[in-house]
């Protein structure tokens, strides 16, 4: 216990460097998930090609793989990105737009068909008609997904561990080798920076959720 | 594309003229930037002699051993996955149903605050917990973490599954005289496990892939072996072995996605189609709130 109470400026370092991955990640992740659902619901055809095939490749595609991807075989084709951060925010928001993209497009599809057709028979085109109307409503049943899918990326940072990014899980690691007899409590207190990150948001989304059943 | 068409009428011909004028500039769009990287490829010497490693591979090594070891690699990957898929689906319907079941709160509560606490742990961390505290074998400890964290998302799938069901099951069960456990075991938890079966086939995708981790704890899996075919035979080869892996584990996920989607339909069919019993009717319906797994056409939670 002590060992971690000690080392606490690195488990804090740690925790820090876990929040930012994850929220830059997190908000990149947001704007190109976005884009993508946008793609998979637009009226040209290869646009909505591209969303489906992106998704269903990213999706199936396991995060490790993603980082082994720009870790090992970009740098191999001569575009070498920086080994840590960089490596961990690319793969990390691109693995986690397909989720996003998947959540904000079942909102859209719970949306009515009534209200898409209520907007068009006033006149409003694709584009009015599902920025004014669709996706405001699509947002509120999607944000109990996208906190899931947040939560999920928090947890996913620590593969960033396995490729030179000092996360979290990479400190317990590096804690555990120097102090093996306290490796008990490293973990423990690591495992309960964590839950101190997953845990209030899984609380908040279902909170959400109770909020948006109730308005529909 | 069904979904989509609620967004939009059907085209009249000025729509249906600007959108063959769109699809035509934004398919030459792809076609071009395909193309370029194509082209880019090629300049930096992607379509050599390196796919030769594939076939005939250099330093005196035969296709058979390159092929070999990613075979191998492929079997560690499916046996860490096949050893704990059962484990995680029987923790998972153990701790469910007995959060269900059990008669005190305060054993139900410690199987919620189990389940929260699995649930909240990235499943590295897991690992790195069995191997470097426990200081299992590679392979046990890629198995753990697979097993506590998967077993916590079943759990939490059979729980909203059988959140879902009508209150007439447990009344009906409790009603004939049966104690609140058999109730959950033989009236609810087969319907539940019915209705979830969707939720639960693409939760083990995700098992699937988080077998991948097994590279950071050194498990001799399939990106490990990709790796080490890699340093052996030197950076040039790595875009051919990693086609080959990639493709491999993006195949295998795909089929057992699709599974999981062609369950779901089925069961939507059946739970609307005109033979099936009242009961099962309720129990389709109430199936897709509250949880978070089972809504997205059998997606794969990250």
């Amino acid at each position: 216990m002590e060992t971690f109470i000690e080392e606490f400026g690195l488990v804090w370092g740690g925790f820090l460097a876990t929040i930012s991955l994850a929220s830059v990640s997190g908000a990149l992740a947001l704007i190109w998930g976005t884009v993508l659902a946008a793609f998979r619901v637009s009226p040209i055809g290869p646009l909505r090609t591209f969303g489906t095939v992106y998704v269903e490749i990213v999706r199936n595609t396991p995060l490790t793989l993603m980082f082994f991807f720009w870790v090992f075989v970009v740098p191999s084709l001569g575009f070498v990105p920086h080994l840590g951060f960089q490596t961990a925010v690319i793969s990390l928001s691109l693995y986690t737009s397909s989720f996003v993209c998947e959540a904000l497009r079942s909102g859209v599809n719970a949306v009515g068909v009534g209200q898409a057709e209520a907007a068009r028979s006033i006149g409003l085109g694709f584009g009015q008609t599902l920025t004014q109307v669709v996706l405001p409503q699509a947002w509120r049943t999607s944000i109990p997904p996208l906190i899931s899918v947040l939560i999920a990326l928090v947890k996913n940072t620590s593969v960033a561990a396995g490729f030179a990014f000092a996360e979290m899980v990479a400190i317990s690691k590096r804690l555990t080798n120097l102090h093996s007899a306290d490796a008990f409590f490293i973990f423990f207190g690591i495992g309960v920076m964590y839950l101190l990150i997953t845990i209030p948001l899984g609380i908040l989304a279902s909170r959400v959720e109770r909020r948006v059943a109730f308005a529909r | 594309m069904s979904e989509a068409a609620i967004l939009y009428d059907i085209p009249g011909p000025r729509a249906k003229r600007r959108d063959r004028a769109l699809t035509a500039i934004f398919t030459l769009v792809f076609v071009a930037v395909i193309a370029y990287f194509a082209y880019a490829l090629y300049k930096r010497g992607v379509f050599d002699d390196r796919w030769s490693v594939l076939t005939d591979p250099p330093k005196g090594q035969t296709a058979a051993d390159v092929w070999g070891s990613l075979f191998r690699g492929i079997r560690a990957t499916l046996s860490a996955a096949v050893v704990a898929a059962p484990a995680a689906l029987a923790i998972g319907i153990l701790v469910s149903t007995l959060r269900r079941g059990m008669r005190y709160r305060a054993a139900r509560g410690s199987m919620v605050v189990i389940t929260e606490l699995a649930r909240g742990l990235p499943v590295l961390l897991l690992m790195f917990f069995a191997r470097f505290f426990l200081g299992w074998e590679p392979f046990w400890s890629v198995v753990f973490g697979l097993v506590v964290y998967n077993g916590a998302v079943v759990a939490e799938i059979v729980r909203a599954g059988l959140a879902a069901l009508p209150r007439g099951q447990r009344e009906a069960g409790l009603s004939i005289g049966l104690s609140t456990m058999r109730t959950t075991l033989i009236v609810e938890l087969p319907q539940a496990i019915r209705v979830m079966l969707p939720a639960l086939v693409s939760q083990l995708v995700v098992l699937l892939k988080d077998s991948s981790l097994g590279y950071i704890v050194s498990y001799e899996e399939l990106l490990r072996i990709m790796k080490t075919n890699r340093d052996y035979f030197g950076d040039r080869y790595m875009i051919p072995l990693f086609v080959v892996g990639a493709g491999i584990y993006i195949t295998i996920n795909i089929l057992v996605s699709r599974l999981a989607i062609s369950l779901e339909r089925r069961m939507r069919r059946s739970t609307q189609g005109p033979r099936s019993s009242g009961g099962a009717l309720v129990v389709g319906q109430g199936a897709v709130p509250g949880s978070a797994a089972a809504g997205a056409g059998g997606a794969p939670f990250p």
